[in-house]
C-alpha cells in the first residue's frame, strides 16, 4: 500500500514517500526512490500505478526544465502545480486507441498517479500542492495519499502547528511513519524523507526497517 | 457512490432587494475522507457576476478556467462586461457541448443585470437551464437546501437580513449532510459593494 505524505514548516516543506516496489504480492525491492527532484527547488512525490508514476513525473520534470531553458527562468511552485494539473486533466478526457491488437477503438487514458508536490520560492516561501488522479488541485498545509492517509492524516492533524521548526517535523514524521507501520496491515518497511528550503532540494534521511539484502557471500 | 458526490459540495444562492447572495460550504473531501476545509468553490467572473461551481472538483476548476478564458476574449472583443444571463447561456452551451461526456459539475450563477436587477440561475450538468425569482440550490446538500431556503426565505430582503438567511440556510443543510460543510463562504453583493465572509459551523 503506497504512502506518501507531506507538510508545510518554517521556511521549508517536506514530502515523506514509502520506498517499496510492489508487483500483486512480491516486493521487488525495497528502497525505490518516490520522490522526484523537479528542479533546485521543487519536489513532487506520487503514488500509483508504477509505470504511470515514474513517466509522468519524468515527463512534468523534463517540461519543468524546458520551461527554464526557454525562458531563463524557474517556474513557481504554484506554475508547475497547474501544469500538472493541467496535463492530468487533459489526460483525463482524451482518448487514446485501445490497447487491443486490430481493434481502432479509442478510450480515455488516465494517468493513474496522486501526487503531493512540495516548493520553495523566493519572497513566496514554502508551499504545498495535493494533485490527486483525476486532477484535482488545493494548496495545502498538510497533504497525504492512500491507505497511509487515514493514519498519517490523523497524526498530522493532532500534532501539525505552522511553523514548525524541522526538528518539530521530523518528530511528527516519525509518529506518523510508527503509526503507519504498526497499524497498516500491509505496512511498508522502508520510507525516504526529502525537503526543499531557500537552499534548494534534497534528500533528508531514510527510515528502514528492512535492508535490501546484498549478495550473499 | 455516484461521481457527483465524490468531493461532496453545497451551494445556494438568494435574491434579495436589489442585491444577492452566493453561499458555499467549503470541504474538499475524497468520499469519506476530508481533505480540505477551506476549498474555494465561488468564484467572480466580474464585480457584478459570481458563479458557483458543485460536484466534481476537477470539472469545477477545468470549467471555471475555460469560462474566465471565454469571458476574457468577451470583454477583449465587446469591451465590457457580460450580463448574467448571457453567460448563463455560455455557461448552458459549454456544458452541452459535453453532451455525451459531461462535466460532472452543476453551476450556480447570480448576478446583478440591467439596471441592477438581481438575476440567479441553476443548471444541471448538461446545460438544463433553471430560472428562478427567489433562489437556487446544488450540491449534495440540495434536498436539505430546498426545504431550509423555501421555510427561511421572503422577498425583498435588504442586505444584512439576506445574508443572515442565507447562512442559516446553509449551516442547517450542511450539518445533516456528511459530504459538505466545515464552514461556509458567503457573498452578498449590492449594485455598490460585494461583501464576502467565512461562516463557522460545525467543523465536521
Amino acid at each position: 500500500m503506497e504512502c506518501v505524505f507531506g507538510m508545510v514548516g518554517k521556511e521549508f516543506a517536506l514530502v515523506v514517500a514509502d520506498s517499496s516496489a510492489v508487483h500483486s504480492i512480491l516486493v521487488h525491492k525495497s528502497n525505490e526512490d518516490k520522490i522526484m527532484l523537479l528542479d533546485s527547488h521543487k519536489l513532487m512525490g506520487a503514488s500509483g500505478e508504477p509505470g504511470d508514476r515514474a513517466q509522468f513525473t519524468e515527463y512534468v520534470q523534463k517540461n519543468v526544465a524546458l520551461y527554464h531553458f526557454r525562458n531563463g527562468i524557474p517556474l513557481t511552485t504554484a506554475a508547475a502545480a497547474n501544469f500538472t494539473r493541467g496535463e492530468l486533466a487533459t489526460a483525463l478526457r482524451k482518448e487514446a486507441e485501445k490497447k487491443e491488437k486490430g481493434q481502432n477503438e479509442m478510450e480515455p487514458n488516465p494517468y493513474s498517479v496522486n501526487i503531493v508536490l512540495a516548493g520553495y520560492d523566493k519572497g513566496i516561501g514554502p508551499s504545498l500542492y495535493y494533485i490527486d488522479y483525476i486532477a484535482t488541485l488545493h494548496k495545502v498545509d498538510k497533504a497525504a495519499f492512500g491507505y497511509g492517509s487515514y493514519f498519517s492524516l490523523a497524526m498530522m492533524d493532532r500534532h501539525y502547528r505552522k511553523d514548525m521548526s524541522v526538528e518539530e517535523a521530523i518528530e511528527l514524521v516519525d509518529k506518523c511513519i510508527i503509526e503507519i507501520r504498526s497499524r497498516l496491515v500491509v505496512a511498508p518497511p522502508n520510507f525516504v524523507i526529502k525537503i526543499v528550503d531557500k537552499d534548494g532540494a534534497r534528500e533528508y534521511a531514510w527510515r528502514e526497517s528492512v535492508k535490501d539484502a546484498l549478495s550473499v557471500a | 457512490m455516484s461521481i457527483f458526490e465524490y468531493n461532496g459540495s453545497a451551494l445556494v444562492a438568494m435574491v434579495g432587494k436589489n442585491c444577492f447572495a452566493i453561499a458555499s460550504d467549503r470541504r474538499l473531501g475524497v468520499q469519506l475522507q476530508t481533505v480540505a476545509t477551506d476549498f474555494q468553490r465561488i468564484f467572480k467572473i466580474h464585480d457584478k457576476l459570481f458563479v458557483g461551481l458543485s460536484g466534481l472538483a476537477t470539472d469545477a476548476q477545468t470549467l471555471y478556467q475555460r469560462l474566465v478564458f471565454r469571458h476574457k476574449l468577451y470583454q477583449l472583443r465587446e469591451e465590457r462586461d457580460m450580463k448574467p444571463e448571457t453567460f448563463a447561456s455560455l455557461v448552458s452551451a459549454i456544458l452541452y457541448e459535453k453532451r455525451f461526456g459531461p462535466y460532472f459539475c452543476q453551476p450556480v450563477i447570480a448576478g446583478l443585470g440591467d439596471e441592477d436587477k438581481p438575476f440567479i440561475c441553476t443548471m444541471d450538468s448538461i446545460g438544463a437551464k433553471e430560472l428562478a425569482k427567489d433562489f437556487v440550490v446544488a450540491g449534495t446538500a440540495s434536498e436539505s437546501l430546498y426545504g431550509a431556503c423555501e421555510s427561511m426565505f421572503k422577498p425583498d430582503m435588504e442586505p444584512e437580513e439576506l445574508f443572515e438567511t442565507i447562512s442559516q440556510a446553509l449551516l442547517s443543510s450542511v450539518d445533516r449532510d456528511c459530504l459538505s460543510g466545515w464552514g461556509g463562504h458567503v457573498y452578498v453583493v449590492t449594485p455598490t459593494e460585494v461583501t464576502e465572509r467565512i461562516l463557522k459551523g460545525r467543523m465536521d
